[in-house]
């Protein structure tokens, strides 16, 4: 008789994630806009080196994650964190009252759906960060400069026009100036908030091939509405849904052989 | 019950290619009767017709490979439908080899039957009664993603293999005992691991069933 040598029928998740090290961590993560209770006792690891994207339908509490690292909700009074998020390797929890936000933006940089430049020339606006930072050598400053539009594959295009404003870069161009501003203070994890969806598809590609580059420096948690851009770019996925991580996985993983029959429906466009 | 998807055409799409598959699996299933009757029956004709008829089996496999194709360019599938679609493009490949096999045997029939008949046949018409069960059995579990059948097929092809075992030692007997009968014997014999192969292609698709319900890839795996 014919023995199989698997045992079909146990339903065990099958692929250990890879180990890699971590860089931040959400610990039962609770927020509110008020009375609306938006993230619900979220966990989720986010590995250096790595890319991490959260997808969900709109309203599932995704980016409003994404700015918990980024302290962006202190602005608005009523917002309340419970919870920690604990960023790697000193432990510390970014969200305890005692931390300052401003520290916390100096290891946490942001990138924005819509290409969001100051109204200043190429230089300024990388420079920025660099002079909140307190470094203020002309020299320091334009190597560090330099250093940031090469990182964010724009140097090339810009070297020329350094002066110039911001605002005369084309859609891209701008979006990877931001990049560049973000990357300038030497950030650990960079949080991109839909960053291609003002974009046109060749930018949107120079801007996940550069993404590919940067998490060879940072870690990435990156917002998107595009699953076949989550796929793409990231080695971890979080599905997230009425603020609930419903499930997290390799993007391997999750895009073949999904654990949650949710995230299966998510993902192939049967969400009702 | 399986949700819709948001986009109605894409299910149409989907039940297109499913809808495709099995009226494809119909067809060689009749293939497979049609070879084996001819053989019995040292029906010609109906031999022609298999060979000719294997034809439309190999039209249908481009058809459905292109059909696949548009859906993965146009809907960029995932999770189960993305492994429906690549199991797809796999198993058409087996039915049309099991097409291939039909039109084999009915060219062998062909040759058989210009000369006299070697022995009745038992086993071989079981057999591909087995084999014919197993493609049809393997669509089944296919179309309505039931693994347990699938797995059944798997473990049927032992006895679609022991048949075949068998065939081969009668027919070496009847080429020991009498050396003119080995033309006829190497002939049936063709037959019978044409017969065998059918059941591995059944396998074949089963062992993929298996994959796309499951998640569970166990080919190469069956000792």
């Amino acid at each position: 008789m014919v023995e199989l040598a698997v045992n079909l029928f146990d339903d065990a998740p099958r692929h250990e994630l890879a180990v890699a090290a971590l860089k931040a961590e959400a610990r039962n993560l609770n927020f509110h806009y008020g009375g609306f209770h938006a993230l619900k006792d979220i966990s989720l690891p986010v590995y250096d080196h790595s890319i991490t994207a959260l997808i969900g339908p709109s309203g599932c509490g995704k980016s409003t994650f994404l700015r918990c690292f980024n302290r962006m909700h202190d602005l608005y009074p009523g917002n309340r964190y419970q919870g920690e998020i604990v960023l790697y390797p000193d432990n510390v929890d970014i969200l305890a009252p005692s931390v300052d936000p401003i520290e916390v933006r100096m290891r946490i940089s942001m990138v924005f759906q819509k290409p969001n430049p100051f109204p200043k020339s190429i230089f300024e606006n990388v420079a920025y960060g660099l002079k909140v930072r307190g470094i203020t050598r002309r020299d320091e400053v334009e190597a560090k400069v330099e250093e940031a539009l090469r990182g964010a594959a724009l140097w090339n295009e810009v070297k020329d026009r350094l002066h110039d404003l911001a605002s005369n870069l084309s859609g891209g161009q701008q979006q990877r100036l931001c990049i560049a501003r973000a990357l300038a203070i030497d950030p650990e994890l960079v949080l991109f908030d839909e960053p291609t969806s003002a974009l046109d598809p060749i930018a949107t590609a120079s801007i996940e091939e550069l993404m590919l580059e940067l998490k060879e420096r940072v870690a990435i948690l990156i917002v998107t509405h595009n699953m076949q851009q989550a796929a793409r770019v990231s080695d971890h996925t979080a599905f997230l849904y009425m603020g609930e991580v419903i499930e997290f996985n390799d993007t391997k993983k999750l895009f073949t052989m999904p654990d949650k029959k949710q995230t299966e429906d998510y993902i192939t466009g049967r969400f009702g | 019950m399986e949700r819709e998807h948001i986009i109605r055409q894409y299910d149409l799409e989907l039940n297109e290619i499913r809808e495709k598959l099995l009226e494809m699996g119909g067809k060689v299933e009749v293939m497979i009767a049609n070879a084996m009757k001819s053989l019995v029956e040292r029906d010609s004709a109906l031999a022609e017709e298999t060979i000719a008829f294997d034809h439309h089996i190999n039209h249908m496999e481009v058809e459905i490979d292109e059909k696949c194709l548009q859906v993965l360019a146009r809907r960029q599938p995932t999770a189960r439908d993305l492994r429906f679609l690549t199991l797809a493009l796999k198993i058409v490949t087996d039915l049309e080899r099991i097409g291939d096999q039909c039109r084999n045997i009915a060219k062998r029939v062909l040759e058989l039957n210009t000369e006299p008949p070697l022995k009745p046949y038992i086993d071989l018409p079981r057999m591909s009664a087995a084999a014919a069960t197993m493609v049809r059995e393997a669509l089944d579990a296919f179309v309505k993603g039931d693994a347990e059948l699938a797995l059944k097929v798997c473990k049927d092809d032992a006895f679609v293999d022991a048949l075949n075992d068998q065939i081969q030692r009668e027919l070496l007997v009847f080429m020991m005992t009498d050396p003119s009968s080995i033309s006829r014997a190497i002939k049936v014999n063709y037959i019978s691991k044409c017969l065998e192969r059918v059941a591995d292609h059944a396998t074949n698709v089963a062992e993929m069933v298996i994959f796309m319900v499951k998640g569970k890839d166990i080919r190469h795996t069956v000792a």
